[in-house]
C-alpha cells in the first residue's frame, strides 16, 4: 500500500457547485498535472459536507485539513503551500465564532455537524448480529447498574428527570408513564415495545430494530425492573422480516449470556422477551388497540380509561413505549439524566430520527437535537431540494400531521412548535414537496390511506373519512363547489371531536392544514377548474403551438388515444375531448411546441 | 462462553472485547488489514448490499488482501445505497456510496490498494455518541 498518499476532496452538493465547485476541481487537476504530481496527489468531487453556508468546502487527506470558502483563485495556493511544502493555508481555516481561533480538522467543529445520534448511536457501527460488539460499546452496562446500583424508583425519577417524551408521536413523558406502571400492584406485568412503525415513509424504528436490536431488549429489561414486570413483549409487524430475525438472535444470544433468564446479574430479577407479529395495520400503532391484537383479538381501539397502565394486555398492568424511546433509555442512564436534557428545547428534550424523504437531494435517515429548525434539516442535512425547484410544504407527522408552508421554515422543531404550528412530530416520517406537487392531491392521498386504515368501529372516522375522501376526490376532477371547501371543513372538525382513538381525531389534519395553508390552491381547483401545480390529470389541457410545431408527427405516434390529428410538416393539433392528459406526446416533442395548462 | 452473573463480569467481559477488537485493529499486520462495514438493513439490501458484500468478500479473497468484512445497520444515507465504509489502517473510515460492482472494483484497485479517493465519497455528517 502506498503511503503518504494526498488526497483532494472537494464538495459536489448543489451550493458548493453553485459557487464555482467545478472549476475549483478543474483548478486543481491543472495544478497537480503543472507540479508534475499526479498519481500522488488525486482530486475527488463528493457528496454534501452540510455545510453549505461556508461552501466551497475543500477536504484534504490525510491530515483531514478542512478548508471553507474555497475560491478559484486560491487553489494555487492550496497546492503550492499545502501540498508541496506541508504548511496549511491558515486563512481559508474555518474560523470558530467564539473563540476567533482557525480550527483545521472538522471533528472540532462543534456546529458544524447538525447531527447527533443517539437512538441511533450503534446503527451502521456496530454488526447487529453479533451481541458482543454491542457489548464492546458499552451495552447492557446500564442494565447491570440499575440492577445493582439502583432502587426501581431512582431509575424512574432518573428517566423523569432527563425528560424523555414518547418518539411513537404522542409526546407524553416516558419516566411518568413508567411511574403510573409501577405504582399499579398485580401478580403480573407487562413491557410492552411498539414496533408497529405504519406512517408511509417513516422507517426509523425499523432502523433501529435492524442496526441495534440489543438496545431495545436491554432498555425493556430496565423498564421491567422499573415497573415490576418479568416479561417484554416486542409487537412488530410481519412486513419486517429482517428486523424480527435480528431481533430473534439478539434475545437467544442475550439469553445465553444470561442477560435475559433468571437472577439477572445475580440479583432476583427476572425478565425475558417474546415476539408478537402484527399483520400490519395502522390503527395498531394505538395502544388499546395493539393490546388487542396481542391477545388475537381484533386491532380496535377502547376508551381510555383504563390506561394500560392500570389494566393493559391480558387485564394487566402494561407498559407500551415506542422502539426509539426505548433506545434512548440505556444512554440516559449511562451518561445522566442531565447529559440528556441539556440537549434539545425546553420542553422536547434529546433528539428525534427522522425518515426525510420526498423531493430533497439527499433523502435519508437522519437524527437532530430538538430544536433544530426545518430549514437546517432541508436544506443542509437534505442539501436543498431536488433540481433546483421550489420549496412549497413539508409533511410532518404522517397522516395524523400535516403540511408546513415555507413561513415555518425557521420553526424549531419540537413537540409543542410543531403541534402549534398545525402539524405534529408524530413518530418521524417527514416528506418535503416542491412547486409540482398539488396540495389537494397530498390530502386525497393520506385521506385514501386512513380511509383503508380505518378500523371502522366508529362512525365518524368510517363514514366520515370516506365523504371526506369522496370530496377531495370529485374536486381533483374539477367538480368541486366552493360550497364543498366550507362542507370539508365542517366534516373535518366534527371528526376530530366525534372520534375514539388518535387514528380518527387526526385524520382530517392533512385536509385542515392543507386548507389552512393552500386555500388559494383549493379555490382554483373549484373556481377556475386549473390544477396550479399540473398535477391533476382531469383538469390538464395539453395543447400544440402551431408557430413551434413542424409537423414531425412523433406526437401523433404517440398518442395512444389517437387525440392528434395533423399532416406530415403541417402544424397538429389535439382534440381534447379524446384527450387522455397523459402527457406521452409532450415527452416525444423535440421543438417544445406542446404544452401543459 | 458462560452466563454474565454480575456487573463486575459484564465490565470484564466489555474490556475483553474491546482489546480483541484493539487487537483486530491494531494486530499483527497493522499495515494490511482492512475493515469494511457493508450498511444491511432492509433497503440496503433491497438496493444490492449483500451481492456487493459477496463480492468485496471474493474479490478480496482472491487478492489476498488481508480484511475483515462484517455487516452493519443502516447509515442513513438512503440516497446513496447501498453504502459501505471503509477503514484503511491509520486512516480515518471513508464512506462510499452507490456501490455497484464496478465502483466496488475501484474501490479495490484504487483506495484499498493505493490509497486514491475515488468518486463516490459521503462525507459524514453526524456525530455520534460514544
Amino acid at each position: 500500500m502506498v503511503k503518504n498518499k494526498i488526497n483532494i476532496l472537494v464538495c459536489g452538493g448543489t451550493g458548493c457547485r453553485a459557487s464555482n465547485g467545478e472549476t475549483i476541481i478543474d483548478n486543481f487537476k491543472q495544478e497537480i498535472e503543472k507540479n508534475g504530481l499526479e498519481g500522488q496527489v488525486s482530486v475527488v468531487t463528493t457528496g454534501c459536507f452540510g455545510f453549505c453556508e461556508k461552501g466551497p468546502i475543500v477536504k484534504i487527506m490525510p491530515d483531514n485539513t478542512f478548508y471553507t470558502q474555497v475560491k478559484p483563485e486560491d487553489v494555487k495556493e492550496i497546492i503550492e503551500e499545502h501540498v508541496i511544502k506541508g504548511r496549511r493555508v491558515t486563512r481559508l481555516l474555518y474560523e470558530d465564532p467564539e473563540t476567533k481561533e482557525h480550527i483545521s480538522d472538522s471533528k472540532h467543529m462543534g456546529f458544524y455537524r447538525k447531527q447527533i445520534r443517539i437512538a441511533l448511536r450503534n446503527c451502521g457501527f456496530i454488526n447487529p448480529e453479533i451481541i458482543d460488539e454491542y457489548i464492546a460499546r458499552d451495552g447492557y452496562v446500564a442494565l447491570g447498574s440499575c440492577l445493582t446500583e439502583k432502587t426501581p424508583q431512582e431509575v424512574i425519577d432518573e428517566i423523569k428527570l432527563s425528560g424523555l417524551r414518547g418518539r411513537g408521536g404522542g409526546g407524553f413523558p416516558t419516566g411518568l408513564k413508567w411511574e403510573f406502571a409501577s405504582k399499579n400492584k398485580a401478580d403480573q406485568k407487562y413491557v410492552v415495545c411498539n414496533a408497529d412503525e405504519g406512517d408511509p415513509g417513516a422507517f426509523m424504528d425499523r432502523s433501529i430494530l435492524e442496526g441495534d436490536p440489543h438496545t431495545v431488549l436491554e432498555a425493556m429489561a430496565i423498564c421491567g425492573y422499573c415497573i415490576g414486570a418479568t416479561k417484554g413483549v416486542i409487537y412488530i409487524r410481519a412486513e419486517y422480516p429482517l428486523a424480527i430475525e435480528r431481533l430473534k438472535i439478539a434475545i437467544n444470544q442475550a439469553r445465553e449470556y444470561g442477560l435475559l433468564g433468571e437472577k439477572l446479574f445475580g440479583s432476583d430479577f427476572d425478565f425475558d422477551i417474546e415476539l408478537k407479529y402484527g399483520a400490519g395495520a395502522f390503527v395498531c400503532g394505538e395502544e388499546t388497540a395493539l393490546i388487542h391484537s396481542m391477545e388475537g383479538e381484533r386491532g380496535e381501539p377502547t376508551v381510555k380509561p383504563p390506561f394500560p397502565a392500570e389494566s393493559g394486555y391480558k387485564g394487566k398492568p402494561s407498559n407500551v413505549n415506542n422502539v426509539e424511546t426505548f433506545a434512548n433509555i440505556p444512554v440516559i442512564l449511562n451518561k445522566g439524566a442531565n447529559w440528556f436534557n441539556k440537549i434539545g428545547t425546553e420542553k422536547s428534550k434529546g433528539t428525534k430520527v427522522f425518515a426525510l424523504a420526498g423531493k430533497v437531494n439527499n433523502v435519508g435517515l437522519i437524527e437532530v437535537p430538538m430544536g433544530t429548525t426545518l430549514r437546517e434539516v432541508i436544506f443542509e442535512i437534505g442539501g436543498g431540494i431536488k433540481d433546483n425547484k421550489q420549496f412549497k410544504a413539508v409533511q410532518t407527522g404522517g397522516p395524523s400531521g400535516g403540511c408546513l408552508t415555507s413561513s415555518f421554515l425557521d420553526t424549531p422543531i419540537d413537540y409543542d412548535n410543531l403541534i402549534a404550528a398545525g402539524s405534529m412530530m408524530g413518530s418521524g416520517g417527514m416528506i418535503v414537496m416542491d412547486e409540482d406537487n398539488c396540495m389537494v392531491s397530498v390530502a386525497k392521498f393520506y385521506l385514501e390511506f386512513t380511509c383503508e386504515e380505518s378500523c371502522g368501529k366508529c362512525v365518524p372516522c368510517r363514514i366520515g373519512n370516506k365523504r371526506l375522501l369522496e370530496i377531495l376526490t370529485k374536486i381533483t376532477k374539477g367538480e368541486g363547489t366552493m360550497d364543498d371547501l366550507y362542507k370539508l371543513k365542517n366534516l373535518s372538525n366534527v371528526i376530530k371531536d366525534t372520534s375514539l382513538c388518535g387514528l380518527g381525531q387526526t385524520s382530517p389534519n392533512p385536509v385542515l392544514s392543507t386548507l389552512d395553508n393552500f386555500w388559494d390552491e383549493y379555490v382554483a381547483h373549484v373556481e377556475e377548474k386549473r390544477c396550479p401545480a399540473a398535477e391533476c390529470r382531469a383538469l390538464l389541457h395539453y395543447i400544440i403551438d402551431p408557430e413551434k410545431c413542424v409537423g414531425c408527427t412523433a406526437c401523433a405516434r404517440a398518442c395512444p388515444a389517437g387525440a392528434i390529428s395533423g399532416t406530415v410538416k403541417q402544424a397538429h393539433s389535439i382534440d381534447l375531448s379524446k384527450c387522455i392528459q397523459c402527457g406521452a406526446c409532450m415527452e416525444k416533442c423535440k421543438f417544445g411546441a406542446i404544452s401543459r395548462k | 462462553m458462560g452466563k454474565i452473573k454480575s456487573l463486575a463480569d459484564l465490565k470484564n467481559l466489555k474490556t475483553d472485547l474491546q482489546s480483541k477488537i484493539d487487537l483486530r485493529e491494531k494486530g499483527d499486520s497493522p499495515e494490511k488489514l482492512v475493515q469494511i462495514k457493508v450498511a444491511m438493513a432492509t433497503c440496503g439490501i433491497a438496493s444490492g448490499a449483500k451481492e456487493i458484500m459477496d463480492f468485496m468478500i471474493d474479490e478480496l479473497d482472491k487478492q489476498s488482501i488481508n480484511s475483515v468484512v462484517t455487516q452493519t445497520g443502516c447509515m442513513g444515507y438512503c440516497y446513496a445505497e447501498p453504502t459501505i465504509e471503509v477503514t484503511l489502517p491509520d486512516s480515518e473510515p471513508i464512506v462510499f456510496g452507490y456501490v455497484d460492482n464496478n465502483r466496488a472494483t475501484e474501490i479495490i484497485e484504487k483506495y484499498i490498494k493505493k490509497g486514491e479517493i475515488v468518486e463516490g465519497v459521503l462525507p459524514v455528517n453526524y456525530e455520534t455518541i460514544d
